[in-house]
């Protein structure tokens, strides 16, 4: 900040400590007693009067006590504008220390998991109670803290991979994050209500809920041109893309039909944030050998 | 009472009208909080529509207590004090009139618009902008009538109550136009005229002087006048007076900045928030000294007046809460405490416990008055009030202490391998118990106030109250 400012914020910081300084000694300066009285000050308000008793001496002594430790404070901290005050403190170096302290301790353990493959580790009862942990702290907002999702975020216990289920392919969705991308109707644009209702009746007839076997057949046609680009012609989906297998009955956006209809008509876009700088990949290998675990022998 | 010269009587009709409404806005206020603490408890208690749901009502919630029945007992007491003590009427009967009536109309409106989700998101001060223009423009009224009344006193100084009722009005004035500042873009939606971190810095220094100037100092200027004439003693020190004023006043103003600690704010703020939030102790309790020390002399009062009981509980609880937010002001413990229910604990010892108690007192103390009787129709049934006020507000208090604490120990807990040891959720998981236990205080509160009101009402009715309106000075 400017030099005005840091000396504005100086001079009314202590301007208000001092100011208090000055009128408890004045007040205290001018007192006419030593000790408790029963004299008033000769004034009196709808019958309320008021005695002439000195401050109470604890008490004196106890706000000048606080205006030391506020000025010693002052002294030893930030707060008098531009003065960094002489501990050279700021919230910002406190908390590089604490990480820094807390790297120290925890890295080793990590290091000596990041020796062993994913795959080894995801039968490690000491590295998956560490995944477990780093699991519900940071992944159970969205996907529950028992993996088993919700709308929108997947399920990773049921071995059905958007992104492809090996410790690898594991690995990089959590470190590198995924973008999916759901275009409102598909690649068509111009679809109609009805059409929506027969591509929807179509994906339903794999799960044979198909409530019109012609309309389903009309969606057949339709999701050749409009969907089968990134679904696949067998509707099996593309892992290399996160396009979604629709003919397993696991739905990621629910499988009603009214919900399917709302995919189609307006599209999604799912998003799995970036972890490689929030956990570090030492961290990330251990979860990621934790998300292996959960749907192994399945 | 045509005969009656305006000059030489006191307009009571004002006070009595706000001595009522706070009557009925603390139960609609304080039922809200029940209702909202025990959706905390039992989640189907939102009935699965809007405008039940948590988000809106705790608005509504906080806005009413404060507000509402905050607000009605300052302007009841405020008014009848400055008349009192200035041994002259109210400026002007109208602008009274205009006072309460715009007082009462902020008042539904915040209870409409609140529901409905309009919110300019901005803690004690949500209300929308057109709300906002309401607010200022009775408040300007309150203060031409507070200072007008002042100005034509009769006596040749100011009484104590009068400064900190004064500071009080002029403060929330700049307080309220300052942090509402903003722009809007439709009827009911704007914008804050100020970007991140300032805007959050000037949100806390609002809002802390909210607590400072609405609930601390105003209620300071009831406490001068109440205590005393309930005790019918002399205030204890003048000089302590004048100090803890002038130091409450200069201090209270740069403490907000201690609800942002550990934040985008620049340390330099941070410590200005933490230093004069710590030297506010003393002015604190300079008042709970006046207060208390007053009943030297007439202790013995204390067994047989339970009016007498809630205004010297009431400072017992300010005492207790304003060592407590000082504390709360040290880094190193808001590390802990910031985002628990320690905070939420610590402003209800100070609403229910000072705020509520020293206005319900005052309410007492005033009503025989504004009736012309000696004294309510049952002293039983307000010592019955006092009992299940301090036992509720005790529950509060306690429940919010053990989750607050309980929280902030589990939100730091660290395992061997630098995990944390608990999910927010668990945390959430062990405060249920605690969350039933405030609930039930605060029901325990509330059925206090609705014995409170069955008073009133009965007191009312006796054959020899009178609704007084004009009241000669003499009296």
């Amino acid at each position: 900040m400017s030099s005005f400012w840091s000396a504005w914020i100086i001079v009314i910081s202590l301007g208000s400590i001092f100011g208090c300084w000055w009128l408890l000694y004045a007040t205290r300066k001018s007192q006419t007693t030593d000790s408790e009285t029963e004299e008033t000050m000769g004034h009196s308000f709808d019958g309320i009067e008021e005695l002439d008793n000195p401050l109470p001496k604890w008490w004196f002594y106890m706000f000048l006590a606080t205006i030391i430790f506020g000025l010693a404070y002052y002294a030893l901290y930030p707060g008098l504008g531009n003065f960094k005050g002489f501990l050279g403190w700021t919230q910002v170096n406190q908390w590089e220390n604490e990480v820094a302290k807390a790297n120290e301790k925890y890295d080793p353990i990590f290091k000596a998991f990041a020796e062993k493959s994913v795959e080894d580790l995801s039968t490690d009862p000491a590295a998956l109670k560490v995944g477990q942990r780093l699991f519900a702290n940071n992944c159970s907002v969205c996907h529950g803290s028992t993996a088993r999702g919700a709308v929108g975020f997947p399920n990773l216990t049921d071995n059905d991979w958007l992104y492809g289920g090996s410790a690898d392919q594991i690995k990089a969705s959590i470190m590198e994050g995924r973008m999916a991308s759901m275009p409102a109707k598909g690649l068509n644009p111009a679809m109609s209500k009805s059409d929506i209702t027969d591509l929807s009746n179509y994906l339903l007839s794999f799960s044979d809920r198909a409530e019109n076997k012609p309309s389903a057949e009309r969606g057949a046609t339709m999701f050749q041109t409009a969907c089968s680009a990134c679904h696949g012609a067998d509707a099996k989906g593309m892992q290399a893309l996160g396009a979604p297998n629709l003919t397993d009955n696991a739905w990621l956006y629910g499988g009603t039909p009214s919900m399917i209809q709302q995919t189609i008509e307006f599209g999604r876009a799912g998003v799995m944030p970036a972890h490689k700088d929030l956990l570090g990949e030492e961290k990330v290998h251990v979860l990621a050998a934790y998300i292996y675990s959960l749907s192994k022998g399945q | 009472m045509s005969t009656v010269n305006n000059q030489t009587t006191y307009n009571y009709k004002v006070v009595r009208q706000f001595a009522i409404m706070t009557v009925v806005w603390g139960i609609v206020g304080m039922a809200v909080g029940v209702l909202i603490a025990s959706q905390l408890v039992w989640p189907e208690l939102n009935f699965n529509t809007p405008w039940l749901s948590f988000g809106r009502i705790r608005p509504l919630h906080t806005n009413a207590v404060i507000f509402a029945f905050g607000g009605s007992a300052l302007f009841a007491t405020s008014l009848y004090v400055v008349q009192r003590t200035c041994q002259t009427r109210l400026l002007s009967d109208s602008l009274a009139s205009f006072v309460f009536w715009g007082w009462q109309l902020v008042i539904v409106l915040a209870a409409i618009t609140l529901p409905m989700g309009f919110t300019s998101s901005k803690e004690y001060a949500e209300l929308e902008w057109p709300i906002d223009i309401l607010i200022t423009i009775v408040w300007v009224g309150y203060a031409i009538l507070f200072f007008g009344t002042i100005m034509k006193r009769k006596t040749p100084h100011i009484y104590v109550a009068n400064w900190f009722f004064g500071a009080f009005i002029i403060t929330i004035a700049v307080l309220h136009i300052v942090n509402n500042l903003e722009i809007p873009v439709t009827l009911w939606k704007s914008y804050s005229i100020y970007p991140g971190t300032i805007d959050a810095m000037v949100q806390w220094w609002y809002g802390h002087n909210a607590v400072g100037f609405f609930l601390t100092a105003g209620f300071l200027g009831i406490m001068y006048y109440f205590v005393p004439k309930q005790a019918e003693r002399p205030v204890y020190s003048y000089r302590l007076s004048i100090v803890h004023f002038w130091a409450l006043i200069t201090l209270y103003v740069w403490a907000g900045s201690h609800h942002l600690h550990y934040s985008t704010l620049p340390d330099w703020a941070q410590s200005a928030g933490m230093v004069m939030s710590l030297i506010l102790l003393a002015p604190s309790w300079g008042g709970m000294i006046n207060g208390m020390m007053t009943l030297s002399g007439a202790w013995h009062k204390l067994r047989t007046d339970p009016i007498l009981r809630f205004l010297v509980v009431s400072l017992s609880f300010y005492g207790m809460s304003t060592f407590e937010g000082p504390m709360m002001a040290i880094k190193t413990v808001n590390a802990l405490s910031h985002n628990t229910d320690w905070t939420v604990g610590h402003v209800h010892s100070g609403a229910l416990g000072w705020v509520a108690m020293v206005s319900i007192g005052a309410i007492y103390h005033l009503i025989p008055k504004l009736y012309g009787i000696k004294e309510m129709y049952s002293t039983a049934l307000i010592n019955v009030h006092f009992w299940l006020a301090t036992i509720g507000t005790v529950l509060y208090i306690v429940a919010m202490w053990v989750n607050g604490i309980m929280q902030g120990l589990m939100w730091r807990a660290i395992n061997e391998d630098g995990t944390l040891t608990y999910s927010f959720v668990e945390s959430l998981e062990a405060s249920h118990m605690g969350y039933l236990v405030r609930a039930i205080g605060g029901a325990i509160f509330l059925t206090g106030m609705f014995i409170m009101a069955y008073n009133l009402w009965m007191t009312v009715r006796l054959k020899e109250a009178q609704a007084l309106d004009n009241v000669p000075q003499t009296a």
